[in-house]
């Protein structure tokens, strides 16, 4: 089979628009793309074969597109993804807004009609760069065999720039079949655009600077941005030497080492209750990569009244967003923390510290984990237990936990300690359910070497439990939890708490999980008691197959401490108080 | 309130829709939109006049900056800025109009005084181009109907703004003022000086305008 020259600076060779779009993404160091085929994109599928990347055949578009950013997110590097036109384009769209609201570099590609036909409604045509509009950084509708390089080679560069984010490609058909002179090292772009909004101006940073060393009890907010950045040794210094606790966001969870001293934990709507008083009490706050979401925020007119606030962004747009802010240092997180630093005499004064520690309370006394065994299984003990063995193991910097959206997301969060960046892996911004098992794929795709989890709940899972199939063709040895409660859990708890035990259609029937592993020829089991647990997850983890597991747990378990919406963040309401004893009673 | 920005974007299919769509996403309206060709080749340079919260201006700029379309926006207020409108105004005027035979001189009285151009003539009708602010537009449209005439048309181009005197952001003048046509846009890293710090522009926080 010859194969045609794509190294980069080897000249130029003429090839069709498809071997072009393999021979782009070869020189951009792609190995692996996630996809599915059809009529519009035949001629790329057909080119495929003359190229070392490996091609993962997905069993639905959208899970293409989790699967690439999954693989982003656990390695840094660009996923991508690909699917034909019509349908295949617009079951991309909820894995790329995913993508979009956690600023995730993937990249797109899409096949569509003839340009001779476009806008006809053509068999499988859909406006797919007006669809993805608003839910990608950037699109590209390409008609031309010479202009699919620097289109994907453009879209790689915004991908990875600035904030960055997810960016598409439409390439018709005619312009795959056409032919071009292609050379890797003439599609180089531009460089990236000048921002005049970037770059910290030195009055700010003197502004930060006497704030910072003014304020009494500051509290760093850590955001996905530090791993984004790369800036995960700058915060720890920063911290150090000033001695500001840290508080993460869901994204900034692995950015900061849980274990850390300064490390208080998560905050916002499901973050404990002495990082939430932290904040309301700090009089300042150092937001660092993060965006003042609404579920961190609380009600925003008595969230941290009197704290002044620092904003470190790259994204000027987010400046004043929700939260205004004293002062704001636009730009790479690294690089604003690098100068900083120099400017900032060492501080010791740990009072801060030990009085948030001291606040503590019997927060974590109530906690289910500390509880004897009562005969119920909890969440919290099947996520403890598969962090345990992790740590047990040695395995900790070793194992990405990839989480579904809901209940389980948030037991994650809190039971799961994450000491290294990149070891969650969850859909924060979007709250996309089914994301877990195609993300987790994309992860284990790109680090194969490390034990990747699917923590999922009964009703995410069964959104894309088609790409079982996927696991066992591609032979990834992925570890699937499944959280089984019967109902939609986090639903249900809103349901609970705001709409009267109205459970209106969140109870969820179930298949039989091992079954429906068995079916696929994956090893299963269904486990109810609190003991079988750390001895099933050591089997799964040391199986070298995939494995799933059904934790069949308790019914009606919520997530505590929880903030109502529109309430602020100190008014959460707390654990409550469990009596093992009455509960087992009920339980004979 | 109004505001005004001025931003000079590529002039590619579909860079109308990525800006009308911002604005759309912000649920934003648009009082006035104006495209045309600017000095720079492939470039186009819009006026957009939009109805947003006071506060509105530094996130609708930044946002309009993340389009990778843009290459420089700038937000301009009345008095910095020339702002003009073009109009055109059809006017009915014939024998049977309020003043009969002297309709047509009372209508060129009246574009004489407000410096509008009779552009059409026709037996019932008169159009009229005028260029001007808003304000004088629609002092003409007032005094037209306030005469008892009956206005067929009117078309105007919406409000195109210019900043005074001498002035180039520092974008536009790393930029240079003959970008290259290579297809490839400008090199922008070998002109702007990547040492240099460059002023946040945002409400409240820095006032320095470029």
């Amino acid at each position: 089979m010859s194969r045609p020259q794509c190294e980069p600076g080897t000249g130029t060779t003429v090839l069709t628009g498809a071997e072009i779009v393999w021979a782009t993404l070869e020189g951009e160091g792609v190995r692996e793309v996630f996809g599915y085929p059809g009529g519009a994109i035949l001629p790329i599928y057909d080119a495929l074969r003359k190229f070392p990347i490996r091609h993962i055949l997905v069993r639905h578009e959208q899970g293409a597109a989790h699967m690439a950013d999954g693989y982003a997110r656990a390695s840094g590097r660009v996923g991508v993804c690909m699917a034909t036109s019509g349908p295949g384009a617009t079951n991309l769209v909820t894995g790329i807004a995913t993508a979009m609201l956690d600023s995730v570099p993937i990249v797109c590609i899409t096949g569509q009609v003839s340009s001779k036909v476009l806008g006809s409604d053509a068999f499988q045509e859909v406006d797919i760069t007006g669809i993805t509009l608003p839910i990608t950084k950037h699109n590209f509708l390409v008609t031309r065999a010479e202009d699919i390089a620097p289109a994907i080679r453009l879209a790689f560069q915004i991908a990875t720039s600035g904030r960055p984010g997810p960016v598409l490609i439409d390439i018709t058909k005619d312009a795959q079949q056409a032919t071009a002179s292609f050379e890797f090292a003439a599609a180089t772009p531009a460089a990236a655009r000048p921002h005049p909004m970037l770059r910290a101006e030195s009055s700010s940073i003197r502004e930060a600077v006497a704030l910072i060393q003014s304020a009494k009890r500051p509290v760093i907010l850590a955001g996905h941005g530090i791993t984004q950045s790369g800036a995960e040794q700058q915060v720890i210094a920063f911290a150090e030497s000033q001695q500001i606790p840290v508080a993460s966001t869901l994204l900034g969870l692995g950015s900061f080492p849980a274990a850390h001293p300064l490390h208080l934990g998560m905050m916002g709507m499901h973050g404990e209750s002495w990082v939430n008083h932290a904040i309301q009490e700090a009089d300042l706050l150092l937001a660092f990569g993060m965006r003042f979401d609404d579920r961190v925020t609380g009600n925003l007119t008595q969230y941290a009244q009197n704290a002044k606030k620092i904003h470190v962004e790259i994204d000027p747009s987010e400046i004043n967003k929700n939260v205004r802010v004293d002062v704001a240092l636009i730009g790479d997180l690294r690089g604003v923390l690098e100068t900083l630093q120099p400017l900032l005499p060492k501080r010791t004064d740990s009072g801060w510290l030990r009085k948030i520690n001291a606040s503590k309370g019997t927060a974590a006394v109530r906690d289910i984990i500390n509880l004897p065994d009562n005969g119920h299984l909890y969440a919290a003990h099947v996520i403890h237990d598969i962090w345990r063995e992790a740590q047990a193991a040695g395995r900790e910097q070793d194992t990405i936990i990839v989480t579904d959206v809901g209940q389980h997301q948030m037991w994650e969060a809190q039971y799961f300690k994450h000491e290294v960046p990149r070891s969650l892996v969850t859909s924060g911004g979007l709250g996309t359910m089914g994301f877990a098992l195609p993300a987790a794929i994309g992860a284990k795709t790109a680090c194969p070497q490390k034990d990747v989890w699917v923590i999922a709940g009964d009703g995410g899972f069964q959104m894309t439990a088609a790409e079982l199939s996927t696991i066992v063709q591609e032979k990834l040895a992925i570890n699937i939890a499944i959280i089984n409660n019967g109902f939609l859990g986090m639903v249900r708890q809103w349901q609970e708490t705001f709409y009267e035990k109205n459970y209106s259609a969140s109870p969820i029937l179930s298949p039989d999980f091992v079954k429906l592993a068995e079916a696929h020829g994956i090893e299963g089991t269904h486990i109810n008691k609190r003991k079988d647990v750390t001895p099933t997850v050591t089997k799964a983890r040391t199986s070298g197959k995939p494995f799933l597991m059904n934790f069949q747990v308790e019914k009606e378990d919520g997530v505590y401490p929880m903030i109502a919406p529109g309430a602020a963040l100190h008014e959460m309401v707390h654990r409550p108080e469990r009596d093992p004893l009455l509960e087992t009673a009920e339980d004979e | 309130m109004l505001h005004t920005f001025v931003a000079l974007v590529e002039d590619k299919p579909g860079v109308l829709t990525r800006v009308a769509s911002l604005f759309r996403r912000l649920n934003i309206n648009i009082v006035s939109l104006t495209v045309g060709e600017s000095e720079r080749p492939d470039t186009s340079r819009m006026t957009i006049v939009c109805d947003a919260h006071e506060h509105a201006a530094h996130r609708i700029r930044a946002s309009l900056y993340k389009l990778e379309t843009t290459v420089h926006v700038d937000e301009v207020d009345r008095s910095a800025a020339v702002v003009r409108e073009l109009c055109l105004i059809k006017i009915a005027v014939g024998p049977d109009t309020p003043n009969g035979p002297h309709s047509r001189s009372q209508i060129f009285e009246l574009a004489n005084v407000f410096r509008a151009r009779v552009v059409d003539l026709a037996p019932e009708s008169i159009m009229l181009e005028m260029t001007g602010s808003s304000s004088k537009i629609e002092g003409l449209v007032q005094v037209i109907t306030e005469s008892g005439y009956t206005i067929l048309e009117v078309s105007r181009t919406g409000r195109m703004a210019m900043r005074r005197g001498h002035h180039t952001s520092r974008v536009l003048s790393a930029l240079g003022s003959k970008p290259s046509t290579d297809g490839n846009g400008a090199d922008y890293s070998s002109k702007l000086d990547l040492d240099e710090i460059l002023p946040n522009q945002f409400e409240n926080v820095h006032e320095e305008e470029i």
